[in-house]
């Protein structure tokens, strides 16, 4: 690979490889805040390569192919405009497919006073805004795609990469923030419109920080607020489907997923718009004893 | 050094391990991944000191690994279930074979699908039996499917619908387009049962080790372009090495290639497995041919990035591999009909 960056982001390094310069520039600007990685020192968990899906693709019409150690074979290309978010999709993909030292959950995860709202749902929930407008209010963010559960201890450990904001969210959840935290616009994706977002100082430097889960949110975009218990049956199977690893951690995926039930309330969320869901969360959060 | 090369060198001897520097690992690990040996790997380098970063990615290959294995015995277990009823004898083949038997070649080893033999008379009902039990196409193309039922040595790939597992069932280990016609019904005959427990399915069947050998090199050398063929190349290594001092194995190694007009492939095998892992072969058998460096180089062309280098060698071999399957006005006419229905061949 002629351009290449190692990147740590909670528990896990990647190196990412690149055909072109550009993707690489980029992820360098936006992890600039990250501590940085001695690739001579410190082994990569995973290998992402952003390559051309033929040779001469690099350099006419430039067509980029996201593979690594663990792929998909059928993925599709995508444009080399769109490179930043094909590595962000590698590394993603890396950790989906190849994780196994925590229970993954697609979720987002906030925390205050070593506490964590560990927040799941679809594509399109929200969760990703939710996370974003918590974290520059007074949460830590540690994370927008994955919580990793510990079997071990039950503690959620952080993954703050890059936010990815899509769509009208975009606006919502940049409103009032500097702009050199902020990657470009990649319009016509596959998603729509795609922007990412630096998380906070505090997000980055505490990275390595586990929290306890203290709340499990499902929230649920475009309904009129309302919120419901609910039952710990209903949350294990939700996480169940929520976890791209659930099934290869085996007897060590049941416990963990079985002790958050046990331990950790869970409540369904729907909400109209975004300064209404926060005083929901707010006012979630001060009942819990 | 290549990353494929230090790869099997670490194979060969584990304890080069502990001068490895952090950039090596990262090579050894990707170059492992990328030909499916991680798991092998991580058995080998179990109990020697590595570094924390380093033992931690090992732990989560070994804990895949018998994961792998302990699915493999699963599906095993459901297939001979579905098929039991038909009285047809079925044969394990590849992995799952290898660790239904506990050989050494299935330690570590990455199973993907379960590949079964059984006679091609009982196609149908084998194919019946499987539907049933909760199996179902993968292939939705008529002519893919039309292809694979004429000229395949297996059956179009069937998916089982809650286990999301393959299945394929072969009743040949060569396409039936290629030159060489390997004696199916002699390699079902003279299959081997295994010892299992008295659960009332039927005991499950391996091919007789030289068998075993001479598919192994079949589906190497005789079938396909060698990509990921280090780890087939392993699998012969690890037989060899558990068999060759079995009184008369050679010999019986020998006749059965022959018996199966495999001669070429198996001999090759065995020799590009001493000269890349340094199996003991017998001495008869180690006059190496020219061709046998392209062999090694194509078979060692993974860097460290998990890509492949060399891309004028494999594209030799991908051409190559097309005219071993197929006649070429035959292979001609299938990719004729292939790109008129938009398939082109992925890069």
């Amino acid at each position: 690979m002629r351009h290449e960056i190692a990147l740590g982001i909670g528990p896990v390094v990647f190196r990412v490889g690149s055909a072109w310069p550009e993707p690489v520039r980029q992820l360098a600007a936006l992890y600039a805040a990250y501590p940085p990685v001695d690739p001579a020192r410190r082994v990569p968990d995973f290998t992402v390569r952003l390559q051309p899906t033929r040779p001469w693709r690099r350099l006419i019409r430039p067509s980029v192919f996201v593979a690594g150690d663990h792929w998909l074979p059928d993925a599709a290309p995508m444009a080399l405009a769109h490179g930043l978010l094909a590595a962000e999709m590698g590394m993603n993909l890396q950790m989906a497919l190849g994780w196994r030292r925590h229970v993954l959950l697609h979720a987002s995860c906030v925390e205050k006073e070593g506490r964590a709202i560990v927040i799941t749902g679809e594509s399109g929930s929200g969760k990703s805004t939710l996370a974003a407008l918590l974290g520059e209010r007074g949460w830590r963010l540690m994370g927008d795609e994955f919580a990793l559960l510990d079997p071990a201890s039950g503690a959620v450990f952080g993954f703050p990469r890059l936010i990815s904001l899509k769509n009208e969210a975009i606006d919502v959840a940049t409103a009032g923030i500097d702009p050199r935290r902020l990657g470009p616009r990649l319009e016509g994706t596959a998603k729509g419109t795609i922007r990412h977002l630096v998380p906070a100082a505090d997000a980055i430097a505490r990275m390595a920080e586990p929290a306890e889960p203290a709340l499990l949110l499902m929230p649920r975009f475009g309904f009129a607020a309302a919120q419901r218990p609910v039952e710990s049956g209903e949350a294990f199977m939700r996480l169940t489907e929520a976890s791209t690893n659930y099934v290869a951690l085996g007897e060590a995926g049941f416990r963990a997923l079985t002790r958050f039930v046990r331990h950790v309330p869970a409540v369904a969320l729907d909400y109209l718009d975004s300064a209404t869901a926060l005083d929901q969360v707010d006012a979630l959060w001060s009942g819990l004893a | 050094m290549r990353a494929a090369w230090l790869l099997v060198a670490v194979l060969r001897d584990p304890a080069l391990a502990e001068r490895l520097e952090a950039r090596d690992w990262t090579a050894l690990l990707t170059a492992a991944r990328a030909e499916r040996l991680i798991g092998t790997l991580a058995g080998k380098l179990d109990g020697l000191p590595v570094p924390e970063d380093v033992a931690a990615i090992l732990a989560d290959a070994r804990a895949d690994a018998l994961r792998d294995r302990q699915q493999a015995l699963w599906e095993i277990d459901r297939a001979m279930a579905a098929l039991a009823p038909l009285e047809c004898p079925v044969v394990l083949l590849k992995g799952s074979a290898f660790v239904a038997a506990g050989l050494l070649a299935g330690q570590g080893r990455a199973i993907g699908d379960l590949d079964i033999l059984v006679p091609r008379d009982r196609l149908d009902a084998v194919e019946a039996a499987l539907l049933a039990a909760g199996w179902e196409w993968v292939k939705p193309d008529p002519y893919d499917d039309a292809y694979y039922r004429r000229w395949m040595h297996e059956l179009p790939p069937l998916i089982h619908v809650e286990r999301d597992r393959m299945i394929d069932v072969h009743h040949t280990i060569l396409p039936l387009t290629a030159r060489r016609r390997p004696d199916a019904a002699g390699l079902i005959a003279q299959a081997v049962d295994l010892p299992r427990s008295g659960d009332g399915i039927s005991p499950v069947r391996v091919l007789r080790v030289e068998e075993m050998l001479c598919h192994a090199a079949a589906h190497l050398l005789a079938d396909g372009d060698l990509t990921g063929g280090l780890r087939n190349l392993w699998d012969i290594h690890c037989l060899i090495m558990e068999h060759r001092e079995a009184p008369g194995f050679w010999e019986a190694l020998a006749a059965r290639a022959a018996h199966h007009d495999l001669t070429g492939p198996v001999r090759r095998a065995a020799r590009l497995s001493a000269r890349i892992f340094g199996t003991d072969i017998t001495r008869s058998w180690r006059q190496s041919r020219f061709t046998d460096s392209l062999f090694a180089a194509r078979l060692t062309c993974r860097t460290g990035w998990g890509t492949e280098s060399r891309p004028l060698l494999r594209q030799g071999f991908y051409i190559r591999s097309h005219l071993l399957r197929m006649p070429p006005l035959m292979l001609a006419r299938h990719l004729w009909t292939k790109w008129r229905k938009g398939y082109r061949p992925a890069g």
